[in-house]
């Protein structure tokens, strides 16, 4: 039966080739738009460490002065050094990590490249195993080097294939700023979307390409960047950020599950207690404990205009869609004499409707078609824009499916409305007629 | 003109009809409001900056190896002289921010120096001597900074007293309405003059709702190099990109081992249009979903208003026959395509403004000015108009001959 109908779908398609034409071309512009702004809001909404995402929390605290104090107001984004140490050496979760983001001078052996900035991360031990960052060649550092403020670095794949040749470089002198690091660790490749652990420096962006042992940083007195925010008489003056009353740094802690992260919670308020007493923290216990995806959702982490332009593209849709049902109501009801015709001579309703379906559903597939490579030329123009996630909009099975499902269901959908008013011709009207 | 007789045939294909209303206010409710967009966007693009961008360049260099305060600032007079002695170059400058550049800053300012008066925060630029001539910045009143004003960036960090300042006049506007703030005193580095005020200073780039755009204010700062980015001012502007390899060539010919990299030297044009790149690309993007829906709909129009044709070309046949002339029944179905457009611009109209209201809620946007919505309606009238013109003339065409044939 449904063989039946594709072949009078199709003989009925083509009988009227432009006004097919048009269908299948508003449903695949419809579709290509949608799909592309999807995947790219895909793209970004996604889980930066699928698996383990699950069990990374961002602790926040309030160690302000009592100035512009109010109840139930947010707690600052980031954490001072003082109580990121604190929490650091407290120990309290399964794993835990201080980070800040930062540039540093890079000068190769090579005398014939000119020395470089390369974006830097200094942090602690844990940072590695915690966010699961996988090692191409050696491995991280551990606390014994994060108290010795030891001169390793860990250098992605990137700097490795420029400054050492893509070898195993686990060993060889990495010069910063006129100081001798040793490399101890390469990172195979690793891209955790969104940047998710500072997104002060910017939310798409690919992970930095050395990582620097915190305490050495400050050490050093390499440059950091990234958004610090002071309060009272301490300004962010970079010789005294140890003790300055300013939150620059990140903390992430891993809990594994919900007692642990109670704990936790109940943990942060009463340091804030202890703080209080000890005249350090002046407002009351203000903490938060949010999971890395509520971090994220909490942050905003989507770029509005990604969000606008998916409204758009389904805006768009549904236009694309109210002009199939009408093109597609005019081209049922103008065939209402054929259809009296099966009715007579004994086809119900239903299979009527059915073969009407089953044309609206044939549109629909040639419009995905027709959809998906749009969607794959949209996709294209937006990998070269010049926007950080540009090279992240690439389709995935998911979304293909999404694709096919989606074009197939909204064109039924779009046929819904024209089958049922065709299907509701009295056949021997249409028969006297004729 | 027969409306009556054009509703009451409407209303044998009610759903039709009700279809094609319904594409119109959407297409016209989405048009209005990327309209809308497209031109905010626009609006932000085109803020001028106060500054003369054409003639300016910037060089950003970093130092490798650490050095003493003393001899970065006696390196920072030696690359100022050889800068200026380029070719072309008129003056030059450290300063710290650029204009578009990657960072901003500000200080709370206030009107009094009591520690609990009310503050807000201003973006500040610093810079040494040259600062004002070199940006083509345009005084308003007062005057600019005296080469003997000028101070550390330490001293000014340290508490030095007694640093002027020059304001934007929008924020001289805002602190001292109705006045001349020149002569006044604000606090920011404890008690600053304010000597000069300019036409116009805008932030570096948008922060947040961190002030309004166009509250900036400058200090006399010598910077080292090393706290800033070289600005020169290049005469001609077709030598900008000369002028930018000579002095990378400067730079790297003198002084310790520096990085100097063309990825931090580029013309303030190209630092403006690589600031506004994602707005450009969603305004691109707004004019290209617009015109697709238009097409849509105009195609969509086509295709039904074919089918009505082909499906009354025997009453037309019979309305020929008894007398109506080509013209009437092309005015006919245009009078008829008008009615739909008319029905779906109403509806769209509302639905704009409704989209508008969500887009205020959850975006910095603006309400819907209300020239958007006959601007609205005379793109979907025209387009309609236009869609219908091909079907009305083959209506038109069909001969009285038709009413005689049986089918």
């Amino acid at each position: 039966m449904f063989q039946y109908y594709l072949d009078l779908a199709l003989r009925s398609l083509k009988r009227n080739k432009a006004l097919t034409a048009l269908m299948v071309f508003a449903v695949a512009l419809g579709i290509g738009a949608s799909m592309t702004t999807l995947t790219v809001f895909h793209v970004l909404s996604g889980d930066p460490i699928p698996g383990a995402s699950g069990t990374l929390f961002y602790p926040q605290l309030d160690p302000q002065d009592m100035d512009g104090y109010q109840p139930g107001k947010e707690p600052p984004a980031q954490v001072t050094w003082i109580d990121g140490m604190n929490l650091l050496r407290a120990h309290r979760g399964v794993r835990q990590a201080l980070m800040t983001g930062g540039a540093v001078p890079v000068q190769p052996a090579q005398s014939d490249l000119d020395p470089f900035f390369s974006d830097a991360r200094y942090t602690t031990a844990d940072f590695f195993a915690m966010f699961q960052a996988p090692f191409l060649y050696g491995h991280g550092w551990n606390a014994a080097d994060d108290d010795a403020k030891a001169r390793v670095a860990v250098i992605t794949r990137k700097l490795n294939d420029k400054l050492f040749g893509g070898k195993d470089s686990t060993g060889q002198t990495l010069r910063i700023k006129d100081t001798a690091f040793r490399v101890i660790g390469v990172l195979g490749d690793w891209r955790p979307n969104p940047h998710f652990y500072d997104l002060n420096t910017g939310g798409y962006r690919g992970v930095e390409d050395a990582f620097l042992p915190l305490t050495t940083f400050r050490d050093l007195r390499l440059d950091r960047n990234g958004s610090m925010d002071c309060w009272g008489r301490g300004g962010g003056d970079e010789d005294h950020l140890e003790t300055a009353t300013c939150v620059w740094l990140q903390f992430w802690v891993q809990l594994d599950d919900a007692s642990q992260a109670a704990a936790y919670k109940q943990f942060l308020v009463n340091y804030s207690r202890e703080q209080h007493d000890l005249g350090r923290f002046q407002r009351p216990p203000n903490v938060r404990l949010r999971s890395l995806m509520q971090w994220l959702d909490y942050n905003k982490v989507v770029p509005s205009d990604v969000r606008l332009q998916v409204y758009l593209a389904f805006g768009f849709l549904l236009v694309c869609l109210v002009n199939t049902v009408g093109l597609m109501l005019a081209k049922f009801m103008r065939r209402a004499g054929e259809l009296g015709v099966r009715r007579a001579l004994g086809a119900s309703r239903r299979n009527v409707f059915a073969q009407l379906l089953v044309e609206s559903g044939v549109i629909g597939l040639a419009g995905g078609l027709g959809g998906l490579g749009l969607a794959l030329l949209g996709l294209w123009a937006v990998r070269h824009q010049p926007s950080d996630y540009a090279e992240l909009a690439r389709l995935d099975p998911t979304m293909l499916l999404t694709t096919f499902l989606l074009a197939v269901g909204a064109s039924l959908l779009a046929g819904l409305l024209p089958a049922w008013r065709a299907c509701q011709v009295a056949p021997a009207l249409q028969l006297k007629s004729q | 003109m027969h409306l009556r007789h054009i509703l009451r045939a409407l209303g044998r294909h009610r759903i039709a009809a009700g279809l094609l209303v319904l594409e119109i206010a959407f297409s016209c409710a989405v048009v209005c409001n990327a309209l809308f967009l497209i031109g905010t966007r626009l609006e932000r693009m085109q803020r001028p900056s106060g500054v003369d961008e054409t003639h300016l360049v910037e060089v950003g260099v970093r130092s490798v190896t650490p050095g003493t305060p003393e001899a970065v600032m006696a390196q920072t007079r030696t690359d100022l002289a050889r800068l200026r002695a380029l070719p072309g170059v008129s003056d030059a400058v450290v300063a710290s921010p650029i204009p578009f550049g990657d960072s901003v800053s500000f200080s709370g300012v206030s009107l009094s120096d009591d520690a609990k008066a009310p503050s807000m925060p201003v973006a500040q630029y610093f810079g040494g001597v040259q600062l004002a001539r070199t940006l083509g910045l345009k005084l308003a009143s007062g005057r600019w900074f005296t080469p003997d004003e000028f101070v550390s960036y330490d001293a000014l960090q340290g508490g030095a007293s007694g640093v002027p300042v020059i304001i934007s006049r929008a924020l001289a506007q805002h602190l001292f309405p109705g006045q001349d703030a020149a002569g006044r005193t604000i606090y920011a580095f404890g008690a600053n003059r304010v000597v000069g005020v300019v036409d116009r200073l805008v932030q570096p780039r948008d922060y947040g709702a961190a002030g309004d755009y166009r509250y900036a204010m400058m200090f006399p700062v010598d910077l080292p190099y090393s706290r800033g980015t070289y600005l020169m001012r290049v005469d001609d502007p077709a030598r900008r990109q000369a002028v930018i390899g000579q002095a990378l060539q400067a730079l790297k010919a003198d002084g310790p081992l520096r990085l100097i990299s063309p990825r931090y030297a580029t013309t303030l044009e190209a630092a403006r249009a690589k600031y506004y790149v994602n707005d450009r690309a969603m305004a691109w993007l707004l004019v290209g979903v617009s015109l697709l829906l238009l097409l849509v709909t105009a195609l969509g129009i086509v295709g039904l208003s074919s089918f009505w044709v082909g499906q009354r070309r025997r009453q037309i046949g019979i309305r020929r026959a008894i007398g109506a002339s080509r013209r009437d029944i092309r005015t006919y179905f245009q009078a008829e395509n008008f009615l739909i457009a008319t029905g779906g611009i109403v509806l769209g109209m509302a639905l704009a403004y409704g989209i508008n209201l969500v887009l205020m809620r959850h975006y910095e946007l603006g309400r819907l000015p209300g020239y958007y919505l006959p601007l609205g309606a005379i793109v979907l009238w025209t387009l309609g108009q236009l869609a219908v013109l091909g079907p009305a003339l083959r209506a038109a065409a069909v001969p009285p001959v038709v009413a005689t044939r049986s089918t």
